[in-house]
C-alpha cells in the first residue's frame, strides 16, 4: 500500500499496533550470522514445524529476528510475552519448548544462560551481566523486528523521525537538530555528521548524493553488518532524513559482497519502503523525491576510504585520491556528496525522534551517544556490545564481557581495527571516547575490540596488521607501497630471530615517514599497530631480538615442542594425530618427538591431556 | 571456456549498461562461471564501451575476483583479527596439509580451492573457516578432517 501522507502513516501504525495482541506468545529466534554460523536455520524450521505438529501455530507466532549480540551462545530463543531468555538452542529443543514453556509456562533450566561468577540461572535478558551494563539504543530494535517485515518496524515507531522531518522541519532545522546532538562519525573518523551535512547542503550543484559506507572492512568488527541484517529500515530511515537536509534525490549503499544476509534483507528493505511510498517520488506527500540504490563492494579494505568508495562506485578499481576538494564539493561523479556509515546512520532516526537534547546528555563532553563495539578476541561473552560513549575498557571488558577464559592474564585490547592500537593493562580505566582513545596511541575506528592474553605475542600482532595492510594497500603512494612491505619484512625477520636493534629504529622511522607522507587514511595510519606495540610491549620485541624468545609461544621459528617423560603416560593421542610422523613410542611408555621432523603445528600440544608436550 | 553470449547480454543489461555497475556486472558474471573468463571480459569492454585497461584493472584490483577457475567446493578461511589470535593459522595450515595445496591454489582434481579472507564478520566464533557459503565456528585443526569429509 503506497502510503501518500503522514496521516496514512499514522493510520496504519494504529493499524499495526490494534491488530497485536500483547498477551498472543511469540517465540523469537534469532537469525544473524554468528546463529546462522551455529545452525539456528534448522532451529527455526523444528519451531515451524513443532507449531504445525502440536496444531499451535494460529495461537502462537514465530519472529526470525536480527543479532541479539550475544553470539556466543547462539542460536538464541527468546520466549515473550515473559521474556525468557534461552542460549544454545538446539532443534531437538522446540518441541518441549513449545509444550512445556510457551504452552504450559514452564522454565527450562537446562536451556537457561548460568552465569559462570555466581553459577546463578538467569530467565530473562535484563537478568544477565552481559547485557545489564549495555545501553541498547541503535541495537534495540534489531531484538524486537523481523527485519524482512516493514510492518514489524512501523509497529516499533519506524518511520515517525521522517514523519517529523517532513512535516514541518526545514533541512536547516533538521542539520541544527543534529548538530546540537553532538553526533560523530561512528566509521572511525569521528568527523561531525552535521557539519558534514551542512557543508554538501552548502556545496555549489543541483545533483548531490547520500553515501552510506557498509564496506566494513575491519577484521574484528561486524556490527554495521549486525544493523543491516537485523534493522535495516533504521539505516533507510537514517539516509531520507540525511538526503532531506543535505537537498538529495539520489541515494547509494556500498556494502561489502561478503554479508550476503546484509545484502538480501537491505534488498527486500528497500523494495517495502518504495512500495509504501517512503522511498521514490513525493515521499509521504511532501513533494520530497529520493531513492537508494545498493551497490556491492569487491572485497577492497581501501573502499572503506571515501575517495576510493566512490571511485569504486563510479566502476573504477577502488584507489584513493588526495582530498584538496572535499567529497563534499566534489564527490561522486564529481558532484557533492555525503558519506556516512552504517551506525551513524542509524542513530539519526534516534535523534529526530528523541531530541538532540536527549542524545547529548548520553557520553562524554566530546563523544555523544552510544558505541557499538564487536568484543571479541580472548574473552568469556564474545558478541556485539552497545556502551554509552565514555565507559571504561575495564568495565566493558570485565563486568560486560566477563574477564578472560581459562583464568589466563589479560595482555591487550586492540582497538580501531587495522589502524588502530594495542592499549596494555595499565590503561584499562580509560574512558572510551574518540580522543582518549586517540590519546592512547589507538582509535575508535568502526568498533573491534579485540582482547587478547597471555597467550597472544605482541610482535606477531604487529607483524600480522603491517602485513594485512601492506596487502591491502592500493599501491597508488610510495611510501604506504614500499613502507609497509619494509616494514613487514623487518617484522618478520624479528619473529623469526634474525632481527637487530638497528631495525627498531628503522621501524620507527619508517612509521613516521608512513604519517606524513602517505596519501590517505590507510597509509597515514597504518604505523599505529607496530608504535603503540613499541611504545607499550617493547620488551617483547627486544626479547625476540636478544634472547631470540617468543615469550608468548607464538612464533613458530623461535619455539622447540618436547615431551616431558614425567608427565606422559604413553596414551598415543599426540602420536596419532601428528601429522609429519615425529612422535613415537611404546603404548604406556613416555613418547619421544624428534625435533628435526616436527612441523610446529601444535597439535600434540593441544590434544596432550597431561600437560605433557612442552613448548620453550 | 565457452561464454554464452545471451547469457552476458542479459546480465549487462539488468544494469542498463551503466558504466558505473561494472563492478556489479562482474560479480554477476562471476557468480554464473564461478571466475572471470577472459573472453566475458573482452565481451563486457567491447559491449559497456570500457577500455580494456579499466576492465582488466578492476577485475584484478578487488579479491572478490578471479582469472581462474575456482573447485566445486569453495573454502576460506577468515583471517581476521578475532580469527587470528584464536589460532586461524594453525586450521589454515591443516587444511593445506590435509588438502595438499597452498591457500590461493585449487586441488588438481576441480574439487576443492583453498582461500584465506580478511573477515567474514562472524567474529564471536573464530576461527571461521566456510565452505560454500556454510559457516563453521570455533575451528580448530583437529576439526578440520570432519568438516572436509562431512561434504
Amino acid at each position: 500500500m503506497k502510503l501518500t501522507s503522514i496521516k496514512e502513516l499514522e493510520d496504519l501504525r494504529a493499524q499495526i499496533l490494534a491488530d497485536k495482541d500483547p498477551d498472543k506468545p511469540c517465540i523469537t529466534i534469532c537469525g544473524g550470522t554468528g546463529c546462522h554460523a551455529s545452525g539456528c536455520e534448522n532451529v527455526i524450521s523444528a519451531f515451524k514445524q513443532g507449531l504445525e505438529t502440536e496444531g499451535v501455530s494460529d495461537r502462537i507466532d514465530i519472529r526470525v529476528t536480527g543479532c541479539h549480540g550475544f553470539c556466543e551462545r547462539g542460536p538464541i530463543v527468546i520466549i515473550f510475552p515473559q521474556g525468557i531468555f534461552y542460549q544454545k538452542v538446539a532443534p531437538e529443543d522446540a518441541k518441549e519448548i513449545i509444550n512445556e514453556t510457551v504452552v504450559n509456562g514452564k522454565i527450562l533450566d537446562r536451556l537457561l544462560y548460568i552465569d559462570p561468577i555466581t553459577d546463578e540461572k538467569k530467565i530473562h535478558e535484563s537478568d544477565i551481566p552481559f547485557y545489564q551494563k549495555q545501553k541498547r539504543m541503535v541495537l534495540e530494535n534489531n531484538t524486537l523486528v523481523d527485519p524482512t517485515n516493514i510492518m514489524d518496524y512501523l509497529g516499533v515507531g519506524g518511520y515517525s523521525a521522517l514523519a517529523k522531518v517532513v512535516n514541518g522541519m526545514t533541512p536547516e532545522s533538521v542539520i541544527e537538530e543534529i548538530n546540537k546532538s553532538g553526533l560523530r562519525g561512528r566509521g572511525g573518523g569521528g568527523f561531525p555528521t552535521g557539519r558534514k551535512w551542512e557543508s554538501t547542503r552548502n556545496a555549489a550543484g543541483d545533483i548531490k548524493y547520500v553515501i552510506c559506507n557498509a564496506d566494513e572492512g575491519d577484521p574484528g568488527a561486524y556490527m554495521d553488518r549486525s544493523i543491516l541484517e537485523g534493522d535495516p529500515h533504521s539505516v533507510i530511515e537514517g539516509m531520507i532524513i540525511g538526503a532531506f537536509a543535505i537537498g538529495s534525490s539520489d541515494g547509494y549503499i556500498y556494502v561489502r559482497n561478503e554479508y550476503p544476509l546484509a545484502v538480501a534483507n537491505l534488498t527486500i528493505a528497500i523494495e517495502q519502503a518504495r512500495e509504501h511510498g517512503l522511498l521514490g517520488k513525493n515521499i509521504l506527500g511532501s513533494r520530497f523525491d529520493f531513492d537508494i540504490s545498493i551497490n556491492r563492494g569487491g572485497g577492497a579494505f581501501v573502499c572503506g576510504e571515501s575517495t576510493a568508495l566512490m571511485a569504486s562506485l563510479e566502476g573504477m578499481p577502488g584507489e584513493p585520491r588526495a582530498k584538496y576538494i572535499h567529497t563534499s564539493e566534489k564527490g561522486l561523479w564529481d558532484r557533492p556528496s555525503n558519506l556516512n556509515n552504517v551506525e551513524t546512520w542509524a542513530n539519526v532516526p534516534l535523534i529526530i525522534n528523541k531530541g538532540a537534547d536527549w542524545y547529548s546528555s548520553i557520553g562524554t563532553q566530546s563523544s555523544k551517544g552510544t558505541k557499538v563495539f564487536s568484543l571479541v578476541g580472548k574473552i568469556n561473552n564474545t558478541g556485539l556490545v552497545e556502551v554509552p560513549m565514555g565507559m571504561t575498557l575495564r568495565e566493558i571488558i570485565y563486568d560486560i564481557g566477563g574477564g578472560i577464559p581459562d583464568d589466563k592474564e589479560f595482555k591487550a585490547v586492540q582497538t580501531g581495527g587495522p589502524s588502530g592500537g594495542c592499549i596494555p593493562e595499565a590503561l584499562l580505566d580509560l574512558p572510551v571516547d574518540y580522543e582518549q582513545l586517540t590519546e592512547a596511541g589507538s582509535m575508535m575506528g568502526s568498533g573491534g575490540m579485540i582482547v587478547m592474553d597471555e597467550d597472544t605475542c605482541m610482535v606477531d600482532v604487529a607483524r600480522y596488521f603491517t602485513n594485512f595492510l601492506q596487502e591491502e594497500s592500493c599501491g597508488k603512494c610510495v611510501p604506504c607501497r614500499e613502507g609497509l612491505l619494509r616494514m613487514g619484512e623487518i617484522l618478520t625477520d624479528i619473529t623469526e630471530g634474525r632481527g637487530t636493534m638497528e631495525q627498531l629504529s628503522l621501524i620507527e622511522d619508517l612509521s613516521e615517514l608512513l604519517k606524513d607522507a602517505s596519501l590517505c587514511a590507510l597509509g597515514t595510519t597504518a604505523a599505529n599497530p607496530v608504535m603503540s606495540t613499541l611504545k607499550y610491549f617493547r620488551n617483547e620485541y627486544i626479547a625476540h631480538i636478544k634472547d631470540h624468545k617468543c615469550p608468548a609461544g607464538v612464533c613458530k621459528e623461535l619455539i622447540t615442542y618436547g615431551i616431558d617423560p614425567d608427565k606422559c603416560t604413553g596414551c598415543g593421542a599426540c602420536m596419532k594425530n601428528c601429522p609429519s610422523g615425529a612422535i613415537t613410542g611404546e603404548k604406556k611408555q613416555p613418547h619421544v618427538l624428534d625435533t628435526g621432523k616436527c612441523i610446529k603445528c601444535q597439535i600434540c600440544y593441544d590434544v596432550c591431556k597431561f600437560d605433557a608436550v612442552t613448548k620453550e | 571456456m565457452d561464454v554464452d553470449q545471451s547469457k552476458l547480454e542479459s546480465i549487462i543489461a539488468q544494469y542498463d549498461a551503466q558504466k558505473g555497475s561494472l563492478i556489479s556486472i562482474l560479480q554477476d558474471i562471476q557468480a554464473e562461471y564461478s571466475y572471470l573468463p577472459v573472453d566475458a571480459l573482452e565481451y563486457v569492454s567491447k559491449e559497456m564501451d570500457i577500455p580494456r585497461v579499466q576492465v582488466y584493472g578492476v577485475a584484478t584490483f578487488f579479491k572478490a575476483f578471479s582469472l581462474k577457475p575456482k573447485g566445486r567446493q569453495q573454502i576460506q578461511v577468515c583471517m581476521g583479527t578475532a580469527c587470528h589470535v584464536r589460532g586461524s593459522k594453525k586450521v589454515l595450515e591443516e587444511l593445506e596439509r590435509k588438502l595438499e595445496i597452498k591457500a590461493g591454489d585449487t586441488t588438481l582434481d576441480g574439487e576443492y580451492t583453498l582461500e584465506t579472507v580478511n573477515c567474514v564478520g562472524a567474529c564471536a566464533l573464530g576461527p571461521v573457516v566456510v565452505i560454500n557459503d556454510e559457516y563453521h565456528g570455533q575451528m580448530t585443526p583437529m576439526k578440520v578432517e570432519s568438516i572436509l569429509s562431512a561434504k
